[in-house]
């Protein structure tokens, strides 16, 4: 097939900022196709963790010498870094976390103890979500007496504004769902959901993990409560993410983890809790975590998001065409607008087996159900094969993996 | 290709297309659910135990194509076998794919199987069967985990 054509030249060659993909894999070059599920690191982030480490770490917010200050301001730097990508009004609206999963957590559970939700009270999730936007508030259900509505997708893996507000009622508190579908990539009208739940008082909550590496992101914009991703799946460290959550919310919701850093005073008879972000970041938290994530960010931004989007947006399509032309590939999920991620099955041939011939041919792709089964058991399969890229995936691995399946086809079909 | 061509052998291939003793027995002694989480392999066994011997193996296996064939050359070999022949059979089997050296004991058509040791993340599909048979034996209920 012809190269692509709407691909970037200072992206195509984004790759060789990644040491990592310089490694043979099997004897082959490395076809790296699963960032979806963690995106490799740039010499930036690895470069800014190592100076960070070398020549201004210390704890933060504690010591009154120059290095805790030092390293304080480059946490608090990571912080306002964070709020410009997403366009928040404020720093203290940024919390950071280890990741989504702790992200979504924090907010059931502070929501849950807020005494806002009544037994019948309902939250609504969509038929695409990751595990960890359904499990957090299942737990949150069982403590409150909420119940859980799923909106539907079509048969193309689309989830319309008009699916989640069917599932709406007078008693609907909350709607979270994902911005980007991690399984089929499908891309959700984040921005009418969240207009419309705000004109009814709804509160929202976007699991944004798929969408910032593949698109800008305005919380503003969106008119989003609380939006999240997890910086591994953005190049940056594993184990920092962020939560956004407006700023009326996070000072009045009751904080989530007691510790160090997000008391004003404590007595044996009561405490008294700082303001968001500190009352939401008890302990030590992840410092190095937090300025790698900020490089990370400054990497995307060297390029621009937007940028990003349209080259990637090229190279999926490329990918999408391609394996669309094996004959024994079945796509799951054709959603009209996709961004990241394909998933497909291959007839007669179990995920799993599939997974391993193409690991010879070099071609990592996730095989499983993608810690999404409610959106397995929709499409019909157990697990899927998924291909998602990244700023350095090329046209080429998606050649690799379309000959890789030739490969499957010769062992399985001799 | 080689180590490929090792582990996905025609006789592994027919026996994942055909499994042999595919089905649910009317009257088993025991039955377990195994669950392997990472590849979604789900496999229902029944077994029909008399006087220390089993008798009969049925399963009902949806999986990759290395579970299934383990479970259905598996069932194939248990038939008339004691139950600590049995055990000792898993033993040797586990020993095969994971043993400090390789060796195939006395697994007569198990050792078809050799080729998974050399693909670690594939270890646990071709255990299932057998966690599982021990967990109908015991006739637990509740699933077994390969997590
Ligand atoms: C859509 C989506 N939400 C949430 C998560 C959870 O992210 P993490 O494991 O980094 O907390 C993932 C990652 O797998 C995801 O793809």
């Amino acid at each position: 097939m012809n190269a692509p054509a709407g691909q970037n030249p200072e992206i195509l060659s984004a790759r060789a900022d990644f040491p990592l993909l310089a490694r043979p894999m099997h004897g082959r070059p490395l076809a790296f196709l699963d960032s979806a599920a963690s995106a490799q690191k740039p010499r930036a982030v690895l470069d800014a963790l190592r100076d960070f480490y070398e020549s201004e770490y210390a704890n933060v917010h504690r010591g009154v010498y120059l290095l805790s200050a030092q390293a304080t301001d480059r946490y608090e730097a990571a912080r306002e870094t964070v709020r410009r990508f997403l366009n928040a009004p404020r720093a203290e609206e940024i919390v950071f976390t280890r990741g989504a999963t702790e992200a979504i957590n924090l907010v059931a559970e502070s929501l849950g103890r807020s005494g806002r939700f009544e037994p019948g009270d309902e939250v609504v999730l969509t038929v695409l979500e990751h595990h960890s936007n359904i499990v957090p508030w299942q737990l949150m259900r069982d403590a409150t007496g909420v119940r859980i509505r799923a909106a539907v997708a079509d048969a193309a893996g689309n989830v319309d504004v008009d699916a989640v507000f069917r599932e709406v009622s007078d008693r609907t508190r909350l709607i979270a769902f994902s911005h980007v579908s991690n399984t089929t990539g499908s891309v959700l009208p984040a921005r009418e959901i969240c207009h419309r739940a705000r004109e009814r008082r709804i509160l929202t909550l976007v699991d944004g993990c798929q969408a910032v590496p593949h698109a800008a992101v305005d919380v503003q914009d969106l008119a989003c409560d609380f939006y999240t991703f997890s910086g591994h799946k953005l190049y940056g460290p594993s184990g920092i993410g962020a939560l956004y959550g407006c700023h009326d919310l996070l000072a009045s919701l009751p904080p989530w983890q007691g510790g160090g850093s997000m008391i004003e005073e404590v007595t044996f008879e009561r405490t008294t809790y700082a303001p968001p972000p500190a009352r939401y970041e008890a302990g030590t938290p992840n410092i190095a975590g937090a300025v790698g994530l900020a490089a990370a960010i400054d990497y995307v931004r060297r390029f621009g998001s937007e940028t990003i989007g349209r080259h990637e947006d090229a190279v999926l399509r490329y990918g999408v065409d391609r394996l669309d032309a094996v004959d024994d590939v079945r796509l799951i999920g054709t959603p009209a607008e996709r961004a990241g991620s394909i998933s497909f099955v291959f007839d007669g041939v179990h995920p799993h087996d599939v997974g391993t011939v193409l690991d010879r041919e070099g071609v990592a792709v996730r095989v499983g159900h993608h810690c999404a089964q409610p959106a397995m058991r929709h499409f019909g399969v157990p697990a899927t094969i998924r291909a998602s890229l990244g700023i350095y995936t090329h046209a080429a691995d998606f050649d690799a993996l379309a000959d890789g399946l030739g490969k499957v086809k010769e062992l399985f079909r001799p | 290709m080689n180590d490929l061509r090792d582990l996905y052998q025609e006789v592994i291939l027919d026996h994942s297309r055909n499994p042999r003793n595919a089905g649910r027995l009317a009257e088993p002694s025991g039955t377990a659910k195994g669950h392997n989480p990472l590849c979604g392999d789900l496999i229902t066994l029944d077994v029909l135990v008399e006087d220390g011997t089993i008798r009969d193996v049925s399963f009902d296996a949806k999986g990759c194509a290395i579970s299934v064939a383990a479970a259905s050359i598996m069932s194939d070999m248990l038939k008339g076998k004691s139950l600590a022949e049995t055990h000792d059979l898993f033993r040797r089997f586990q020993d095969m794919l994971t043993g400090p050296d390789a060796v195939a004991e006395n697994l007569d058509k198990l050792e078809v199987l050799a080729g998974v040791r050399e693909f670690p993340m594939r270890v646990k599909c071709a255990t299932l069967p057998f966690h599982t048979l021990r967990a109908a034996l015991d006739n637990q209920s509740g699933t077994v985990q390969t997590e």
